[in-house]
């Protein structure tokens, strides 16, 4: 209950930090709906003159989607350090009987209500604009979600272990790190484009199986659940190695004194 | 015979270095439950990095600190709800009100009827009018007294104070350490103050600390009669500008 309690008071703290800050709410939803009207023009460009994109239409926008829903959980996360870093506040919350996982929760709390927030309107604007209906995918649709939310944390919490080690030098790579991956994420075409020396390296990478789902759903019209497992288990594994990485990093804050002194 | 009061802070051979830097050198001390005791140094001296190692944010190089009863680098949490901790080096979150910043403290600490706390620090640090305003649009001294408001929300036991004044204007101050002093009476709790300000520690310093070394001990007026000085800034300044010698013993 303890921890409940102080997991809920740091969801508590990020929710009064966004509700009142209209760059944040500003910035959280128009990238989505950026995103969407520019890949939705794509998609009828291409619906004409790509067998591909007219046989199964929407698979670029449906891309789009959950790739977003990846960073935006990503961002969910390692955005929060950054404000308690920009706040010169970690020195406060670390110095309460806060321990270091319940933070993480309510970050990762926090991540699941950024991504429904921000990609709800953008949600809206995909059915208005190009009657496309990202829940047209049915039931496997919770599953891909589900997995890119997971692979959002584990990277998040990767990126937050570079910020508390290196300090605000790594902040630039919340932003970096979902495009640095997406070429190997397999988020717009198969992962057979790809060489045959980066396939097993975008295989191990939980995105990669997700979209080849969603793709299998959409054009060929067939669950495979055996990629979705194969997400999920790399992404527990992709999660213990963060907790480790990110538990090291923290000592390594508290051996440096970097909690007190991270901050503009 | 009167009972002799637990030892709440229990400091041994406590040694910090930052490369090649040495920041606190082997210093013991103790802190008796209920006493109020100053850690008086010059910029430098390592007065907030002995506080951060007390509060668990820094582990130290050597030694060992028990707090409470419990290991601070291995078993802080055990600690930890029993303390606060205010200082002008870290911040609140400045996008917050004074209220959404202290409700979420008490709901960190598992404050029992948080509204009424906050109300009662409010009223006795009288910034009640200031409640719905955004932490950063106030002044320095408001702060101040909205960080000292978080330091004591959870009627912490031990409560550890960097500088707990500062940009105060002299009454505020003076009500400041009046309320700190009333409060430590009533609910028997300890604190560990740093400070520069003289007239603070000559009213609560038990400890100077200098250099990274404890280099004497006692109460304010007994500091004073040793060193053949007017006032506590004269045997601060003795001290700071003698050349650093062997630690002395330091005893309670």
């Amino acid at each position: 209950m303890s921890s409940l309690r102080r997991i809920w008071a740091m969801v508590m703290r990020y929710w009064y930090l966004l509700r009142r800050s209209v760059p944040r709410i500003i910035d959280m939803v128009s990238w989505p709906v950026v995103d969407v009207v520019m890949w939705g023009f794509l998609s009828q460009f291409l619906a004409g003159n790509s067998t591909f994109i007219a046989k199964a239409g929407g698979v670029l926008l449906a891309g789009m989607f959950l790739w977003d829903v990846m960073s935006r959980s990503q961002l969910g996360v390692s955005v929060g350090l950054l404000e308690e870093v920009w706040a010169r506040h970690l020195g406060h919350i670390f110095v309460s009987p806060l321990r270091a996982w319940e933070w993480l929760a309510a970050l990762m709390a926090m991540s699941i209500f950024r991504t429904v927030a921000g990609l709800a309107p953008a949600v809206l604007v995909a059915m208005a604009l190009y009657h496309f209906s990202l829940f047209d995918l049915g039931l496997p649709l919770a599953g891909f979600v589900a997995c890119l939310l997971m692979m959002g944390w584990w990277l998040g919490i990767l990126v937050v272990a570079a910020i508390l080690r290196w300090g605000q030098g790594a902040e630039n790579l919340a932003w970096a790190a979902p495009f640095v991956l997406s070429p190997l994420g397999a988020v717009y075409y198969p992962v057979s484009t790809l060489p045959y020396w980066l396939k097993p390296v975008a295989l191990a990478m939980p995105a990669a199986h997700v979209f080849e789902g969603m793709r299998g759903v959409m054009v060929d019209h067939m669950f495979q659940p055996g990629e979705l497992i194969d997400a999920a288990l790399l992404n527990f594994a992709y999660l213990a190695v963060a907790s480790l990485v990110f538990l090291w990093a923290f000592r390594g804050a508290r051996m440096q004194g970097k909690m007190l002194q991270m901050g503009e | 015979m009167p009972a002799q009061p637990d030892t709440i802070i229990s400091v041994q051979g406590l040694t910090k270095r930052f490369g090649d830097s040495l920041a606190v050198d082997d210093i013991s001390f103790t802190v008796a439950e209920g006493s109020i005791t100053g850690l008086l140094g010059g910029n430098g001296a390592g007065k907030t990095t002995t506080i951060a190692m007390l509060l668990g944010m820094l582990i130290p190089a050597a030694g060992a600190i028990r707090i409470l009863g419990a290991d601070m680098v291995a078993h802080r949490h055990r600690a930890l709800p029993h303390m606060n901790f205010a200082s002008p080096y870290v911040d609140l979150p400045h996008r917050l009100t004074v209220t959404e910043n202290l409700s979420v403290y008490a709901g960190l600490y598992g404050v029992a009827r948080p509204k009424q706390r906050i109300a009662e620090l409010a009223e006795a640090l009288d910034f009640t009018e200031m409640l719905k305003r955004d932490y950063g649009n106030l002044s320095a001294g408001q702060k101040t007294r909205v960080s000292l408001a978080k330091a004591l929300i959870n009627r912490p036991r031990l409560l550890l104070l960097d500088e707990p004044t500062a940009s105060l204007d002299p009454d505020s101050a003076d009500r400041i350490r009046r309320y700190l002093r009333d409060y430590a009476e009533g609910s028997g709790a300890t604190m560990l103050i740093a400070s520069h300000n003289m007239i603070e520690v000559e009213r609560l310093c038990d400890d100077l600390l200098r250099r990274g070394r404890i280099v004497d001990r006692g109460a304010p007026v007994g500091l004073i009669e040793r060193y053949g000085r007017q006032t506590l800034e004269e045997v601060f300044l003795d001290i700071a500008r003698a050349e650093p010698t062997a630690p002395a013993e330091v005893g309670p």
